[in-house]
């Protein structure tokens, strides 16, 4: 595995720069449904195997035999990982705050070692993302980030993204983004996008059923950015 | 060469010791690594070694198809080697034959030795080895470029695997062959080795040599494989821009 070496006696610890997701039981990731059976759903979270939702971790009264009303293939989910088993097996969840169906917006993928600069510290980079292009975001600990908003705004985002992704292990990463917003904002309304905007649209963007709640925007997930970003920054080059 | 028909054997060695593309017996030929040369796989390289062109893509771990070969207990290590039907002179067939399944099998089992399957069972590790342009030594070229791929991909593993083809060539020992050494010579030895164990993990022949022979090859060989781990740990560093004091592959 290429990454960086910690030695903390007796143990030694590679903390990667690549690969695939690694679960951990707590992450909340972003999925999309493979596989449709009578008591669960097949979820491709970006990890090595795919992870069963079993209809008694929705927020649903699902019927045996009826989980195809409610989740089908490809359809897009926010949900927690609650345990993993030395077989190797997922188990998700989708009941807890901000967990559930996510409707419309798009999804981009990036590398899940970038995801602690993406949230950025203390919620910085995302602030600074949401904050310029007035889009709805949802950053999954698997690399997934779920993005909705005007086209233009979604646009925006997804290059905002790229740029973490490739770059990412370089300084100054948060003024290079913001000034890539900056130079990228529409004409007519140049600079940050009005609170009062920004409020309208999200109120019309939050479906009113409590069945399908949508996750609001980095509100828990700087915490968790938070913490991977102090171990990084620990031991790494960063 | 200068030869007219096919039979006459070219002259491998020079009276000054020097060989056909006037290289020392215990050089190597050029080597370039790329690592994260695609951008689709969870792990890629591109080696150019010689005049041999490579690509390696790596994918997993992953769901396990076809499902009958997912083992309940550790990773399963998928390989399939391939050489592109314009690789060679003469139009290779395409698709799978003889030669290229044992190469597959044989990195593969390589490749079953360094990896630590056991933290993800029931999943596939998928290395696929295109060759693009071959001029002897593929299955070490391949083999370098899947191992760069894998660690390029995060997959945990004992070391990376350096591979280098040995042989006797006008009666001497010889590293590294080149199309027209390999063709002509009197042996061919491809290694790899797993540097900081000193162990071998691959380890073919094909011609004649005394145990003598074989035993001053393998010395060279291992040489040859130092060397080369060398150029592949340092083409993870700049595929992550890493100086050596931050980190390495481990």
């Amino acid at each position: 595995m290429l990454g960086l070496l910690s030695r903390r006696p007796p143990f030694v610890q590679v903390v990667p720069l690549s690969g695939r997701y690694i679960p951990k039981p707590g992450d909340t990731v972003i999925g999309t449904v493979t596989d449709v059976q009578g008591t669960f759903w097949l979820l491709d979270i970006g990890a090595p195997r795919w992870a069963p939702l079993h209809m008694t971790g929705t927020p649903w009264d699902v019927e045996v035999g009826e989980t195809d009303r409610y989740l089908r293939v490809r359809d897009a989910v926010i949900v927690q990982v609650e345990n993993l088993d030395p077989t190797g097996r997922i188990g998700v969840t989708m009941n807890g705050e901000g967990l559930g169906k996510l409707e419309g917006g798009t999804i981009v993928s990036i590398s899940p070692a970038r995801v602690p600069r993406v949230v950025g510290r203390g919620g910085s980079m995302i602030q600074t993302i949401t904050r310029h292009t007035g889009a709805h975001i949802a950053v999954g600990q698997n690399g997934r980030v779920w993005v909705d908003g005007t086209p233009e705004a979604i646009r925006r985002v997804t290059e905002a993204l790229r740029i973490i992704d490739a770059e990412g292990q370089r300084p100054g990463l948060t003024d290079r983004v913001e000034s890539l917003l900056v130079s990228t904002a529409p004409t007519d309304r140049s600079g940050p996008v009005s609170p009062q905007r920004e409020s309208e649209y999200r109120d019309a963007a939050v479906p009113p059923t409590p069945h399908h709640p949508v996750h609001e925007d980095g509100e828990e997930e700087p915490d968790e950015g938070d913490a991977s970003d102090g171990e990084g920054s620990g031991e790494g080059p960063f | 060469m200068g030869s007219v028909g096919a039979k006459e054997v070219p002259v491998l060695l020079s009276p000054e010791g020097l060989r056909i593309d006037g290289r020392r017996l215990d050089e190597l030929r050029p080597i370039r690594i790329q690592a994260g040369a695609l951008r689709q796989a969870d792990g890629s390289a591109f080696v150019e070694w010689g005049a041999n062109k490579v690509m390696a893509a790596v994918y997993g771990p992953r769901e396990v198809h076809p499902r009958h070969l997912q083992q309940n207990n550790k990773a399963v290590i998928q390989c399939r080697y391939n050489m592109a039907a314009f690789s060679v002179d003469e139009r290779k067939r395409p698709g799978l034959d003889r030669r290229s399944q044992e190469i597959s099998k044989v990195i593969a089992e390589a490749f079953e030795s360094v990896v630590f399957a056991e933290e993800f069972p029931r999943t596939s590790i998928d290395v696929y080895i295109e060759v693009l342009q071959a001029n002897a030594g593929t299955r070490c070229a391949g083999l370098v470029a899947a191992s760069v791929a894998l660690a390029d991909a995060g997959i945990p593993m004992v070391d990376l695997l350096p591979a280098v083809a040995v042989g006797k060539v006008g009666g001497a020992i010889a590293l590294d062959l080149k199309k027209e050494e390999d063709n002509f010579g009197e042996a061919d030895l491809p290694m790899a080795l797993v540097p900081q164990s000193g162990r071998l993990v691959l380890l073919q022949m094909e011609g004649h040599m005394s145990p003598e022979e074989l035993a001053q090859s393998l010395d060279l060989g291992v040489r040859g494989c130092r060397e080369i781990y060398e150029k592949m740990k340092q083409a993870l560093r700049e595929r992550y821009a890493l100086t050596p004091a931050a980190g390495g592959a481990a």
